[in-house]
């Protein structure tokens, strides 16, 4: 007596709810990401103009009638349009954001001859056909932009795509590193829960008891907490450099904090548990009678290990390992507190740029490259798990 | 031989995993004012400072109150929305779960920026409605997959007796189905409510400065001169993270007798 209607209608409100509190906005965000909408709307005349332009040398006397026509209507209208398509302008080509408003007061004036001539006056940066580039770029509706840029890339104003400026390139060396710090953590996670996950399996009684109290416990306390612990700890003057002196092992205090030890050291207390709880899962879930079927037929333990135990484990520790490198790609908090300027990864840049430098087209490109990396893990940990069992990890 | 090794090294790691945060606690009663031992004697004047501080009380109260609104409106949405996605089959379920999962799996900076974003013209931003909304939405998973899981233990059967003995589906399921779902939607509210009570990057992200909850101001506690308040307000946090577990852990013991009994 299934009723498919009634249980539509009672999913509904969630589902609205999570339509309008996550699905559009996070798809607003991203949009912004393959779009362009900052320039068109102050420059719409140039941009059309630029539509039949080829790239090579400079436009056009209609390009730049365009241009002192776009400007005098804007500077008469929302006051805030031309900075803000500057701005955008300005992450393509270093300049725009003094240049766009400068010619804009300059032409505003009636003059006489020639469009071109009298903003050739003003500016030879007009002169420059990557100037006009950039315009025709941001001209949207569709841009592949912020994307480009998010890859180190860039095209030119023929549309040739290229290497960005070398002082410019850092989010391929940025995304390396996120991947990195998370494949990193994913392996420490890896070597340090087995042993623990093998023991909550194999133990019986109150040592098994207080081994997962001693994973859950962790797992429930806040991420921020367990940080500042560590800052506590790892500090100048904090305990652990105290007992490295007190033994007599180092005889100046250690650097612990600010570095790449600390923020892994840190993303592995945190995610531990999630690698430990599905292992735990997978090892209750082996049939103890094949390990010893193996032993009584003559293999060596570590033949056990290798050919029976390992296969058969094999799609928990998978899922495990996913689990925790998902997480540690958007990790955030961590990064911030126990890093330093060379240790942050995406996370933070997509932060960055959103609000710091208000450039959200490539905070969204960011996002996009975070999500494709998520989806392709989702995508295989559902292979490996399966989706019925949702949060039995 | 081979299992004292593992044996050490399992207990290593248990270690390594508690005693961080069991070594931090015992500084919030120092007496002193410095972040390392031995101590020079006990007090709780940090903890009389952080409940004498217009940086730490204020924030105390907005985790408690925004907490307690998220895990409301979490389980309002989550519980009938579980109880349908349980009577569901097919492709409409499976794109179900997934929107209803979604916020467990994108990287919660994502999810800040675009609140920041589209919160903005709304005039959310910076608001206490905003942040409850935010939290709820990333609480409401864990509140459809806990009442799922208790559903998996009731019996459909017992719904359609109902409806023989004349209730309809609402009366039903009031009736019948939440009584006996009870402990694991109240299991689904604490989730939430920990969700929220632990959640730093769309408080950093969204919040005013009437917002700002307790972990948002341990951040930034953190980000300048770590005091022993700061330790105190880690210690109170660990508190409530105990007492959220343990309640889990006995509303769960609990739901498991009721379908056993």
């Amino acid at each position: 007596m299934r009723r498919p209607f009634g249980a539509a209608v009672l999913t509904a409100p969630l589902l609205l709810f999570l339509l309008v509190t996550f699905v559009a906005p996070i798809g607003a965000f991203l949009w912004r990401g393959v779009t362009d909408d900052e320039v068109r709307p102050v420059l719409p005349r140039t941009v059309v103009a630029l539509a039949s332009w080829n790239g090579t040398g400079t436009p056009g006397e209609e390009a730049f009638a365009a241009l002192v026509e776009d400007l005098r209507a804007a500077r008469s209208g929302d006051r805030g349009a031309i900075p803000r398509a500057a701005a955008r302008l300005n992450a393509d080509r270093p300049g725009f954001r003094g240049l766009l408003p400068m010619t804009a007061r300059r032409v505003e004036a009636p003059f006489e001859g020639s469009a071109r001539a009298a903003v050739l006056a003003i500016s030879e940066e007009w002169a420059a056909p990557e100037t006009w580039g950039a315009i025709a770029r941001a001209g949207g509706p569709m841009s592949s932009f912020h994307v480009l840029a998010a890859l180190d890339l860039r095209q030119d104003a023929t549309g040739a795509i290229g290497q960005a400026p070398e002082d410019t390139r850092i989010f391929r060396a940025v995304l390396l590193r996120s991947l990195w710090i998370s494949l990193l953590v994913t392996a420490v996670c890896l070597a340090l829960g087995w042993p623990l996950a093998w023991l909550i399996a194999t133990a019986r009684g109150l040592p098994a008891t207080l081994l997962l109290a001693a994973v859950m416990l962790p797992f429930w306390i806040s991420l921020v907490v367990r940080t500042a612990a560590w800052m506590v700890l790892l500090q100048r003057e904090g305990i652990v450099n105290a007992a490295l002196q007190a033994s007599g092992i180092v005889d100046a205090p250690l650097p612990l904090l600010m570095n790449r030890f600390a923020v892994v050291l840190g993303m592995v207390h945190i995610l531990l548990p999630f690698m430990v709880l599905p292992l735990v899962a997978a090892f209750r879930g082996l049939d103890p009678r094949l390990p010893r079927a193996a032993a009584s037929l003559g293999a060596a333990p570590w033949r056990v290990f290798l050919r029976v135990t390992l296969p058969l484990s094999l799609p928990g520790v998978g899922a495990g390992c996913i689990l925790v490198f998902i997480q540690a790609l958007g990790f955030y908090v961590t990064p911030a507190l126990l890093g330093g300027p060379n240790d942050q990864m995406l996370a933070w840049f997509v932060g960055f740029y959103a609000t710091r430098s208000v450039n959200w087209g490539l905070a969204a490109a960011l996002s996009i490259m975070l999500l494709v990396a998520v989806g392709l893990c989702v995508a295989l940990y559902g292979r490996l798990a399966g989706f019925r069992r949702p949060g039995a990890a | 031989m081979a299992r004292g090794i593992l044996w050490a090294l399992g207990v290593l790691v248990a270690l390594f995993l508690v005693a961080p945060i069991v070594a931090i606690l015992p500084l919030s009663f120092s007496a002193g004012s410095f972040l390392f031992y031995p101590l020079p004697g006990l007090s709780l004047r940090w903890y009389e400072d952080f409940f004498a501080s217009p940086f730490w009380l204020p924030a105390f109260w907005n985790s408690m109150g925004i907490g307690t609104a998220a895990a409301a409106l979490a389980t309002l949405l989550g519980t009938p929305a579980a109880f349908g996605l349980w009577r569901m089959t097919g492709a409409f379920r499976a794109v179900a779960m997934g929107i209803v999962l979604a916020p467990m799996v994108v990287p919660v900076i994502v999810v800040a920026v675009a609140l920041l974003l589209a919160f903005g013209p709304l005039g959310l931003v910076a608001t206490h409605t905003g942040l409850v909304i935010a939290h709820a939405m990333l609480g409401v998973p864990f509140v459809v997959v806990t009442v799922l899981a208790s559903l998996e233990a009731f019996d459909p059967v017992q719904l359609r007796a109902a409806a023989a003995c004349g209730a309809g589906p609402v009366r039903a399921f009031f009736r019948v189905c939440l009584p006996q779902i009870a402990p694991g939607v109240a299991a689904g509210a604490v989730f939430a409510f920990a969700t929220s009570l632990d959640e730093v990057v769309v408080a950093l992200f969204i919040a005013g400065p009437a917002q700002r909850t307790l972990p948002r101001q341990m951040f930034s506690g953190l980000n300048d001169q770590i005091s022993l308040t700061t330790t105190a307000a880690a210690a109170m946090l660990v508190v409530m993270s105990v007492l959220l577990l343990l309640a889990v852990a006995w509303l769960q013991a609990r739901g498991r007798r009721r379908v056993q009994g």
